[in-house]
């Protein structure tokens, strides 16, 4: 493709922000979703509907919140640069974080399907064969649902690429840092003569999108086909 | 030795049974619904009873009073359920290893031999459960659990899922298991013939209470 080199540099950036994302979330994103299918405790309703409050928030409310929590001055923000040297704030990785948090929902409902789906029978075996519960998660819930852990790790790639809302509100549009491919879009929109770049970021977003789904369907149907014989 | 006496209560059915076993192989029969399964399961540690003791060979495996409940993972008494449940994820081979990783024993390939000769199950071990037919799928999951080298071992219907041809199949299997294996057995079952050909000693239970216990007379 012919594209300029801020185009470039936009689709680079994207492409970063949103492995970044998903692949830290992914973890984070297997505990929660084994935690809600498999336990009860108390506030769980609660904590069920904070994990899915950025389905419905708009992005732009998420977005103020990062900005009111995770920004330097924020108390959250100011900590973690202090003690770690961590920084979101106008930053790409305040973009994955935004991204992160934009996809988390998805990521949580498909691999949270999949473990729901698994016999707990096969754990049950897996004890009597002398399992621990953290071997027996390892090799046989982790694997049993990895159809469920492909889909929602590609279904919040795809996700955190297309996020544009929060992440503008949270950590802005600058080319470069935080100029991610939907708020290039935005921007080639708004300034006279942009169309044909737009047009062109338009493209590599859908072809990129349309690349994630099929390669997470690809996959899934393997690890599906895998686990039933073959 | 194996030495049960629980209480549970599950639903409608008060569920209260109290036998030994010196070794060899013991059928736990009775009707569907009797409790077999759950007295099963409280062995294998899958299933806390409300009240009582389990032991074997002198080693509490739980204990009300003092509250010891020893997790499945420590007991190492292997299980063959109703339905196999081999892991679809991993070839015959890796269900039988599976067992001996998990308890961190050493690799036996003359172990590993005996029982794959035992059971004839030599041809299956580069395949998936998905694709073993009803029969040799449970003669896996006794292979699997034999090669955990267990203190017991819990037959829980195996045969059940079985059509009639089938089960001919796979009892002599278990009849060389039996004589072959030196691992004390018990050996659930609701129907009279099977456990006339795999059994000795018979343990009557009927609406969660044992009936009778004695040799095959007590059959039907």
């Amino acid at each position: 493709m012919f594209l300029t080199p801020e185009e470039w540099t936009a689709v680079i950036l994207s492409l970063r922000v949103a492995t970044v994302a998903t692949a830290v979330a992914l973890p984070f994103g297997i505990a929660v979703a084994y935690a809600l299918a498999r336990s009860r405790f108390w506030g769980k309703p609660l904590v069920e509907a904070i994990v899915y409050l950025p389905l419905v928030l708009p992005p732009v409310v998420t977005g103020y919140l990062l900005l009111i929590t995770f920004g330097r001055r924020a108390p959250v923000g100011a900590f973690l640069a202090e003690h770690f040297g961590i920084v979101f704030s106008f930053r790409w990785t305040g973009a994955a974080l935004a991204c992160g948090i934009m996809a988390f929902p998805l990521m949580v409902r498909a691999i949270g399907l999949s473990i729901e789906a698994i016999d707990r029978r096969l754990e049950d075996a897996a004890s009597t064969l002398g399992a621990k519960p953290m071997w027996r998660f390892t090799t046989i819930t982790l694997p049993l649902a990895l159809p469920g852990i492909i889909a929602g790790g590609m279904l919040a790639f795809a996700r955190a690429l297309g996020e544009f809302g929060a992440t503008i509100t949270f950590v802005s549009n600058i080319p470069g840092e935080t100029q991610i491919i939907s708020a290039a879009i935005y921007t080639l929109t708004q300034v006279p003569g942009g169309d044909a770049a737009a047009l062109r970021l338009v493209i590599i977003s859908v072809v990129v999108s349309l690349g994630a789904l099929v390669v997470s369907e690809v996959l899934a149907r393997r690890a599906t086909a895998r686990l039933h014989g073959g | 030795m194996l030495a049960v006496d629980v209480e549970k209560q599950l639903g409608e059915l008060a569920l209260r049974a109290s036998f030994e076993n010196a070794g060899g192989i013991a059928a736990l029969f009775g009707p569907s619904g009797a409790g077999k399964t759950s007295i099963i399961n409280m062995i294998a540690g899958l299933l806390t009873p409300d009240r009582g003791r389990i032991v074997l060979d002198n080693d509490v495996l739980f204990d009300d009073q003092v509250r010891i409940n020893v997790p499945p993972w420590k007991r190492r008494i292997g299980t063959v359920f109703q339905e196999g449940r081999l892991f679809p994820h991993l070839s015959v081979r890796h269900n039988l290893d599976y067992g001996r990783w998990m308890s961190g024993l050493a690799a036996d390939a003359k172990a590993f031999a005996h029982v794959v000769d035992l059971l004839d199950i030599g041809p299956l071990l580069d395949r998936r459960p998905g694709k073993l037919s009803g029969g040799e799928r449970q003669r896996v999951a006794v292979g699997r659990a034999l090669l955990m080298q267990p203190r017991l071992l819990l037959l829980d219907e195996p045969l059940a899922s079985l059509d009639a041809a089938r089960k001919r199949d796979i009892v002599p299997y278990l009849e060389r298991l039996r004589d072959e294996a030196s691992v004390p057995m018990i050996y659930v079952s609701h129907d009279p013939s099977e456990v006339k050909h795999i059994a000795s000693r018979v343990v009557r239970l009927e609406d969660g209470k044992v009936a009778a216990v004695g040799g095959v007379e007590l059959l039907p």
